[in-house]
């Protein structure tokens, strides 16, 4: 856990009394509606379909016990008493009234929690591996550059107002949880041949309605360098990117038009003219933040305690475990996920009961430590095997130990027209009929790792273009249709997905993605060829002559 | 349009001329990038305060030959969504060193205020006059910035480096 000292709370407190004042000249009409909006988003809160949506940053998805309490708090207390977690490891609550939202910001502010940049043409909230720290093999933890780069860009006095939003992810790992290619900036970290750290940067990735693969433009800039370098990515953008048209605004255009060695050598020339500043981050300040992520006192504990032993007898626990328990650094300890996917449920909310009862229960089982991914779901970081079984009956009490983690009804959705004025077809409903149709465990185990994600308009918030299967919401004349790609993936080896064919109504979704899942059991080479690996194989065509031959 | 300076609304002493005014030989002018550059040498060498008005789209190449002679930069904000003269102004201060007064004109809105500073801005043509009046007030709002910028204010890291080594020196 990183703590917050003084100084970054007294920026908390200062950014929401600036806030406040901000809401009271709205209402008093000294504001603009126009005026308003850029600042109501830079604190993320949107104008939505029914009311305003308050957007909390989770930076590098990383909570305390009391901070997931207050996100359960602010739920009941100002809104209905859930939130949703979203794919940029944010929470978000969807009935929140804009007189409320000081008094909001206000509570959240008590744990270091806030809502700086989580909208607006700015830096966003900076995403890393839901599994940093903990995962095994990992070069070194991306959190404490996560946390540099957001002190660095937060209340940036020359990056508040860019061309459009701006987002960072990092990962340390080999396999990236990070989906740092779909990112306008994506920071791998690795070591050179000194043993220094340091990160290979991409530019330029992004979804949306012109999805690009992040291009690389830097092997190697040594940890020190960091920020002066991010900072001259920043300027060039600033300067240059395109603001005539919205669609076009993103850095990825930019990158697209110049072409990356162009690019890359303005960013060359602007870094060389500003590489030796004061952004160059010396050990020592390194350090400071580096000391300020505590982590637990591991006990020596087996890995195969009595207490699993005796549980494996239980099918439902196996299950569970199997699917659910990932590899910990630590020998004797597992990283749980927790499925905020129930068959029926819309992907990634939870109840403010529910968010109380995993506080509690990551006090007891994990270090008071909980995580946030991209996939929508949480995860215990640091829970010993030997508290598995009782963790698991806890868990499945309160309705999040489906053992779906990966599987094809753990579905990436955005919230699409049941909240978003921006959508022009529903997707969670979508996802809900999904998760029915594959409701059988055996059955979705036995088609294995498959992700299906849905976005309900081509702004891509539900990264359609990157799901295994993709389902992007259109309208037609009236009516909600769905364009369905698949081959898309977003990790080490991303790409984005083809499209398979016309776009089919609302009513068939259901019905195409099972064909094309029966598909690819009768196509695979064996039982661990992923769907993915399938198309990748084959192509589209099998899967789109099953689709289309009888439509 | 109230003009603040030194944190207080202040007369604006520089007239400011359209593209194709003629420029007097006496008083203070803001003249705009085009009519400047066309004939450069000549009006940099005026004996009067002399500024220039500099599009958020134009190159500081072009200007920077000049800028030991000129009074004032007047960086332009079309709207405040459009933050190119931020990285302008930030140019100026710091890679060029120019320090006469930094004027940011065009949508200068009360919850910008402390981002100008930051970049560099000294004078500010703010577009409401509540604004204006709430100008010391807004700048002191933060106490506490991230960021190593021109305007010397010391970064959050750096701050704690300090109590750091003032807890270990006691």
């Amino acid at each position: 856990m990183y703590a917050y000292d003084e100084i970054d709370r007294t920026l908390i407190n200062e950014r929401v009394s600036e806030f406040r004042d901000q809401v009271k000249r709205r209402l008093s009409g000294e504001l603009t509606e126009d005026e308003f909006k850029m600042l109501r988003l830079m604190n993320g809160v949107y104008l939505q379909l029914h009311a305003y949506m308050f957007r909390v940053a989770i930076p590098y998805g990383t909570l305390s016990s009391a901070q997931l309490r207050k996100m359960a708090h602010v739920a009941r207390r100002y809104d209905r008493g859930y939130g949703h977690f979203t794919t940029r490891q944010n929470i978000q609550f969807n009935w929140i009234k804009l007189a409320d939202l000081p008094d909001a910001l206000e509570d959240l502010a008590e744990v270091g929690i806030h809502a700086m940049q989580t909208s607006g043409n700015c830096t966003r909230n900076v995403t890393t591996d839901q599994w940093a720290g903990v995962a095994p093999g990992e070069v070194e933890d991306p959190r404490i550059w996560a946390e540099l780069l957001r002190q660095y860009s937060t209340l940036h006095p020359e990056f508040s107002f860019l061309p459009r939003k701006f987002k960072f992810a990092i990962t340390a790992s080999d396999h990236d949880r990070a989906a740092i290619k779909v990112h306008d900036i994506g920071l791998r970290i690795h070591k050179n041949a000194a043993g220094e750290t340091g990160f290979e940067v991409l530019v330029g990735g992004g979804l949306g309605r012109t999805p690009f693969i992040g291009k690389l433009i830097k092997p190697f800039v040594h940890g020190r360098d960091i920020l002066s370098y991010v900072e001259s990515i920043l300027r060039v953008y600033n300067q240059y990117g395109r603001r005539d048209n919205i669609y076009k605004a993103r850095i990825k255009i930019l990158v697209h038009e110049l072409g990356i060695e162009k690019f890359a050598a303005e960013v060359e020339e602007e870094w060389i003219a500003m590489r030796d500043t004061a952004l160059t981050l010396d050990d020592e300040v390194v350090e400071d933040i580096r000391s300020r992520f505590t982590y637990p006192h591991y006990k020596t504990l087996s890995d195969t305690p009595d207490e699993l032993k005796s549980a494996s007898a239980d099918p439902h626990f196996e299950a569970w475990r199997k699917n659910s328990v990932a590899p910990h650094k630590v020998p004797g300890y597992g990283i749980v996920t927790l499925s905020l996917k129930p068959i029926g449920g819309p992907p990634g909310d939870a109840t403010a009961d529910q968010m109380d009862a995993i506080a509690d229960l990551a006090e007891k089982y994990s270090f008071g430590e909980i995580r946030v991914g991209h996939e929508q779901n949480l995860a215990l970081p640091h829970v010993a095997k030997r508290d598995l079984p009782a963790l698991w009956k806890a868990l499945d009490k309160i309705g999040v130990a489906t053992p779906n983690v990966n599987l094809v009804t753990d579905i990436i959705a955005c919230p699409g027209l049941d909240y978003c004025s921006l959508a022009n077809t529903r997707s969670i409903p979508i996802a809900q009929e999904l998760t029915h149709r594959f409701a059988n465990h055996d059955t979705a185990n036995l088609i294995g790792r498959l992700h299906i994600n849905i976005s309900g308009c081509i702004n891509a918030c539900g990264h359609h273009h990157v799901g295994h299967i993709g389902i992007l919401g259109v309208e037609k004349n009236g009516e909600e249709y769905y364009q369905i790609t698949i081959g898309g993936r977003a990790d080490e080896h991303a790409v984005v997905g083809t499209l398979i064919g016309p776009a089919v109504p609302y009513a068939e979704v259901a019905d195409v993605i099972e064909d094309i899942v029966e598909a690819y059991l009768a196509l695979r080479q064996r039982p661990d060829e992923l769907f993915v690996e399938a198309v990748t194989r084959l192509g589209v065509e099998p899967f789109k002559e099953r689709v289309y031959a009888t439509r | 349009m109230p003009l603040v300076k030194n944190g207080r609304v202040a007369a604006d002493t520089f007239a400011h001329l359209a593209d194709d005014a003629e420029i007097p030989v006496e008083g203070a002018v803001l003249i705009p990038a085009v009519r400047f550059l066309a004939d450069a040498a000549a009006l940099s060498q005026r004996a009067a305060p002399t500024g220039v008005i500099w599009p958020n789209n134009r190159d500081l190449d072009e200007l920077v030959p000049y800028l030991d002679k000129l009074a004032v930069v007047a960086l332009v904000f079309p709207t405040f969504r459009d933050g190119r003269a931020y990285s302008q102004a930030r140019l100026l201060r710091e890679r060029y060193k120019f320090k006469g007064e930094l004027r940011a004109t065009g949508q200068v809105l009360r919850d910008q205020f402390v981002f100008m500073l930051r970049a560099g801005f000294d004078a500010f043509e703010v577009k409401k006059q509540a604004d204006a009046e709430a100008f010391l007030a807004t700048a002191k709002r933060y106490t506490v910035f991230y960021q190593p910028t021109g305007d010397g204010r010391i970064t959050a890291l750096h701050r704690r480096m300090q109590l750091r080594h003032s807890e270990s020196a006691s």
